[in-house]
């Protein structure tokens, strides 16, 4: 293959048709907040985890609604409570993550 | 009689195109990258159509692609803008062709900034009078190049002898439409059809015998998208937008693709050999690509222009395949020839990508 110095990039295109969104209808009827996010990614910003471990709220809730698994990046959780005092929307994001545990328990 | 969806959306997008006397501009890069484009589409409007289109050598840049590319600021590009409509209100005409769309929706975007800041239109008219002692009028009509073929599109037909239609098998060519992004989706109501129903290149199509084919990501960019191809840690940007679009033309199996803006043609006939060269995979049928054309290339092979002087061995995927549909009589052995017949020595031919 020929080399330009630059490639293709995996397509990221999703198909909502193949979607199952089950788990993240599951946890907005338990955390109704969870739809008002905005992905502003404040939570993300002052998450101390994130910088070591990859640990991304935004990431977790844009996860969920794309039916993917957010497990891998729960774990680095440690349930500090810094993004919930950060968040614009005012997400209860520990009961988010909680409820997530919960679904996966 | 009460109009609604498709039809009401295209009444409120109808545009306002003058018959004559205009005042025409070159793009910074067409004539690099194809160079008969603007050439043939002066001699349309001049020779053929014999309307009055004027051109000035002191015509520069409009500063579009330094202005996207975010290394000038608004302001410079609005001056520079100011001095180009001070040549057109010197030469006495009134509405302004612009052959770029980038151009074209730099104009735009300045001259509505201007309605809703006259102050900041205040300072540019005073920054050019500093710079040049120049003044000038706002063009009163703002039409792109392909606005006006569109607009001639009838006349042309007329005198059409060829069209687009498989000689063959009888059936219309398929056709990808593909416009330049800032002719209509900064400002919907400035273009033919506005965001929604483009009909700028559609309308050529079916005057001149072609099918149009609307397939998911007709409406993507190209990936030229200015910093994505001019920074190369992000060309592979660029190329992965290319690469979505054909992925998804491919199974209508396009004979063609036209386009109106300078870097789109550019970007979807050399990134073909790129992805050929990186997967091994070409769009066209038997190993070719899909030959890529510009709306005047394509005009002109309509009115009968040979195509080897509309500068068609200058693209990189090969055009015969649809010269051969079309029924367009061509000499193989003068593809590269000069205009004075003299060798311009045929290029290396890449393997991934069939070429002649």
């Amino acid at each position: 293959m020929m080399d330009f110095g630059f490639k293709l990039s995996k397509s990221s295109t999703i198909d909502l048709t193949d979607v199952k969104t089950d788990r993240f209808e599951q946890l907005c009827k338990q955390e109704p907040g969870a739809r008002v996010c905005i992905g502003c990614g404040s939570c993300s910003a002052s998450c101390p985890a994130a910088s070591l471990s990859g640990m991304s709220m935004r990431k977790v809730l844009l996860a969920m609604q794309r039916g993917q698994d957010v497990r891998p990046m729960l774990r680095n959780c440690m349930l500090c409570g810094k993004c919930t005092m950060v968040c614009p929307r005012g997400l209860n994001t520990r009961n988010i993550i909680l409820n997530i545990c919960r679904q996966y328990d | 009689m009460i109009l609604e969806g498709r039809q009401k959306i295209w009444s409120d997008y109808q545009k306002d195109i003058p018959d004559d006397h205009w005042y025409y501009v070159r793009s910074c890069i067409r004539q690099n990258f194809f160079p008969a484009s603007e050439r043939m589409f002066t001699h349309i409007v001049k020779d053929v159509l014999g309307k009055d289109l004027y051109e000035t050598p002191h015509h520069t840049t409009c500063g579009g692609i330094a202005y996207h590319c975010d290394t000038i600021p608004q302001e410079t590009a609005m001056t520079i803008v100011a001095r180009q409509f001070a040549l057109m209100t010197e030469a006495g005409y009134e509405n302004y062709c612009p052959s770029c769309i980038t151009s074209f929706g730099n104009y735009i975007e300045i001259l509505e900034t201007w309605q809703e800041f006259p102050e900041l239109e205040a300072k540019i008219r005073e920054n050019l009078w500093k710079a040049c002692r120049r003044e000038f009028n706002k063009p009163k009509y703002l039409a792109h190049s392909s606005d006006l073929i569109y607009h001639w599109r009838g006349e042309i037909a007329k005198r059409a002898k060829k069209l687009l239609v498989n000689v063959e098998t009888g059936e219309p060519l398929r056709v990808v439409e593909h416009i330049g992004c800032h002719y209509a989706k900064m400002f919907p109501s400035k273009g033919v059809g506005g965001a929604e129903y483009p009909c700028v290149l559609a309308g050529m199509i079916e005057s001149w015998g072609g099918q149009v084919i609307d397939y998911p990501e007709r409406r993507h960019c190209c990936g030229y998208g200015f910093r994505q191809y001019h920074v190369k840690a992000n060309r592979g940007y660029s190329l992965s937008n290319t690469h979505k679009k054909f992925e998804s033309m491919e199974p209508y199996h396009p004979d063609l693709i036209i386009t109106n803006c300078p870097g789109c043609p550019y970007f979807l006939d050399r990134w073909q050999y790129v992805i050929a060269c990186q997967t091994g995979k070409t769009y066209g049928e038997n190993g070719h690509g899909i030959p890529v054309l510009t709306y005047e290339e394509l005009a002109g092979l309509v009115l009968g222009y040979d195509p080897w002087d509309l500068g068609l061995q200058l693209h990189q995927v090969a055009v015969e395949p649809l010269l051969q549909k079309m029924g367009v009589e061509f000499d193989p052995a003068a593809k590269y020839l000069g205009l004075d017949k003299e060798d311009l020595i045929k290029p290396e031919l890449p393997s991934s990508i069939k070429c002649y």
